[in-house]
């Protein structure tokens, strides 16, 4: 087994996908002999030959609409947004058509389809490289959201979505392309099922509830809450729909206090929906209000380095944070 | 004089006058249906039907893809299905095999029957229909999609998206846009600048044709023509078929309201269905006689599907949320 990191476990997912299966194809701008702008597909190309890593035009609806056509046609594409800021042209082709397609239909198609698309900030990428807009299609009944934070996570859940059924937006957290490795098993063994949440550190004390690059700003806000000995119990969904109600519901009646962290600006965020079925479900246990820990309501994170830094959740703003909620 | 239409029988042309004459006798029924409260809301073909009816007699149902747009009422029924059926989809019956009642009424689709489902957005198809072509084109066994829209959906950007993706891999798509010149109450010279549609194939490196909707043979010829090019791996044809709205919208739309009184009893007066009966009349295939049978034929047709379809039980509740996903 060998060290990889997130980009890296894409790749691998794609590759070990592809060779497994002659119908999955991969399709998107710049993903051919260039490799995607992460290196995502980096020499696949090569491997498999022009049709079946294709470069389109650089024209997000029909990246979706023609995904959708090999899908129906029983191809297993998966499509690359650029990055996740860049999906909204073909935000019609997604929620109108390929999530409601088996639904419209009563069943008799389906759309088995994968899109990738790099989300979230950090990386200087201002306005339109930076949005985390996981909460528009989480929306959707008939879509499947996730959103990976570790390379075995994504090595795993990439596999598993190109094989599921249904239409799946796989966001990538393009602030851990290049972080930590790990040691990634291969075929089969990598497979990890969707919608299953992970206990990423026991505690006691609070519950945080966390996704994408924000589990590790909250590992590292948890580790200063040791100091003053809080006990934080951080759980990474991994898929945000469906999300793993049960996981979440057995740490906060253990813990009595939740708060929920996310990257993306606070009014509507997909943090809102835990918290809002987490209360609904766990008021009884509660000892103090669900607490969101989410980012500005502004429109987006700008270029500057001061004011992204602004933007940001950091270990420092979701410790400020577990702090006031442990101590309600 | 047609020049390509050896293959076109008379028994093929009278089956297909026979559609022609079920579509118009049915969509009178669901107007009378309709005002009467029974049906809740129709798209018509009036005026299309002609035009739609040979294009798809061009075609090879079973082989080929259709993707539908919502005034294709009498294409559906070129592509197989039956009175009955459409009926059950006007009523919205749990039998509806389009979609057990969940879509209005003109969302045609059958896995079956190549028909792919449709949806209510405009242009939606165009790009889905390019990735179908290109799944066409891998598998290599000579099968085209076909894709119709009208004049209005020329104006999205997936018109443009998906003529584009289409053209560049050469895949084996017919663009069908039935010009009836009103986009419900937005005139053509308010929609499309310079002499129509057609012409905007040239920029796209494909044919484009323009043909009188109205004339069976002349349909007929262009669409065979554009399968054999599509078949043969030359790529994609576009082809404007100029045709009538000779009713509204739809049963929601009153047209009177904006277009002048004159120009409908003038266009009422061209009615391509007269036209057509005429043409088989001079080739001798049909006499007044077999004519006036034919028609008496297809009312009966109209009275045993309406009856079976008004009598067909609508969906069950508890089946609201089936089909979301494969596993539900």
């Amino acid at each position: 087994m060998a060290e990889r990191n997130l980009v890296q476990a894409i790749r691998e997912a794609l590759l070990e996908e592809m060779e497994r299966d002659p119908r999955v194809c991969v399709l998107g701008e710049d993903v051919g002999r260039k490799g995607g702008v992460f290196k995502a597909t980096e020499g696949l190309q090569q491997r498999f030959g022009e049709d079946r890593v294709l470069d389109t035009p650089l024209a997000e609806s029909s990246i979706a609409g023609v995904a959708q056509g090999l899908a129906l046609e029983d191809y297993r594409p998966v499509a690359e947004m650029q990055f996740a800021d860049y999906s909204y042209p073909a935000f019609n082709q997604i929620v109108n058509e390929i999530a409601r397609v088996r639904y419209r239909s009563n069943g008799d198609f389906s759309c088995p389809l994968v899109i990738r698309a790099p989300t979230g900030g950090g990386v200087r990428g201002a306005l339109y490289h930076s949005q985390s807009p996981e909460a528009f299609y989480c929306h959707v009944p008939g879509l499947k959201v996730v959103l990976p934070s570790t390379p075995a996570d994504a090595k795993g859940l990439l596999k598993a979505a190109i094989r599921d059924p249904d239409p799946v937006i796989f966001l990538e957290p393009k602030k851990l392309y290049r972080g930590a490795r790990q040691e990634l098993p291969e075929g089969e063994a990598a497979l990890l099922p969707l919608g299953v949440a992970t206990v990423v550190r026991p505690g006691g004390d609070l519950t945080a509830i966390t996704y994408g690059f924000m589990r590790l700003v909250t590992l590292q806000a948890a580790a200063l809450l040791s100091r003053d000995r809080i006990d934080v119990e951080i759980i990474d969904l991994r898929t945000l729909r469906p999300w793993d109600i049960e996981t979440c519901v057995r740490s906060v009646e253990k813990t009595g206090r939740l708060a929920v962290i996310y990257e993306a600006n606070r009014t509507g965020g997909f943090g809102a929906e835990i918290a809002a079925e987490l209360a609904e479900r766990c008021f009884a246990s509660l000892d103090a209000p669900v607490t969101r820990i989410a980012s500005p309501d502004v429109p987006a994170m700008p270029f500057s380095t001061s004011l992204e830094h602004a933007f940001m959740l950091n270990p420092d703003k979701v410790a400020d944070g577990l702090r006031r909620l442990a101590r309600y | 004089m047609p020049t390509d239409d050896r293959s076109l029988t008379p028994e093929r042309v009278l089956d297909a006058y026979r559609t022609v004459l079920r579509a118009r006798a049915l969509d009178d029924r669901r107007f009378v249906l309709n005002r009467a409260g029974k049906l809740a809301f129709i798209i018509s073909p009036r005026g299309h039907e002609v035009a739609q009816v040979a294009a798809i007699t061009a075609l090879e149902p079973g082989r080929d893809r259709f993707c539908l747009y919502y005034r294709n009422f009498a294409a559906a029924l070129a592509c197989g299905f039956t009175p009955e059926e459409l009926m059950l989809s006007a009523f919205a019956r749990a039998s509806d095999p389009s979609s057990g009642g969940r879509q209005t009424p003109g969302n045609f689709g059958s896995r079956r029957r190549g028909v792919i489902i449709g949806s209510s957005t405009v242009g939606p198809q165009i790009p889905k229909a390019a990735g179908i072509g290109l799944a066409l084109k891998w598998r290599g066994e000579g099968g085209l999609c076909f894709v119709s829209f009208g004049e209005g959906a020329t104006s999205q950007g997936d018109f443009h998206e998906g003529m584009n993706f289409a053209a560049i891999h050469r895949c084996p798509v017919i663009f069908f846009c039935e010009n009836n010149h009103w986009a419900i109450s937005v005139p053509q010279r308010l929609q499309v600048a310079g002499p129509g549609v057609a012409e905007r194939a040239g920029a796209y490196g494909i044919p484009g044709v323009r043909v009188s909707g109205d004339d069976f043979f002349e349909v007929y010829r262009v669409v065979a023509q554009a399968a054999s090019r599509a078949r043969a791996g030359e790529g994609p044809t576009l082809i404007e078929a100029d045709v009538l709205r000779l009713q509204s919208h739809s049963t929601d739309d009153d047209q009177r309201a904006y277009r002048d009184a004159d120009e409908l009893a003038a266009e009422a007066a061209r009615d391509p269905i007269p036209r057509m009966r005429d043409a088989l009349i001079d080739r001798g295939w049909l006499t007044p006689e077999g004519d006036r049978r034919v028609g008496e034929e297809v009312s009966r047709e109209v009275e045993r599907a309406t009856e079976a379809a008004e009598a067909a039980p609508d969906p069950d509740p508890a089946s609201l949320a089936r089909h979301v996903y494969a596993d539900g």
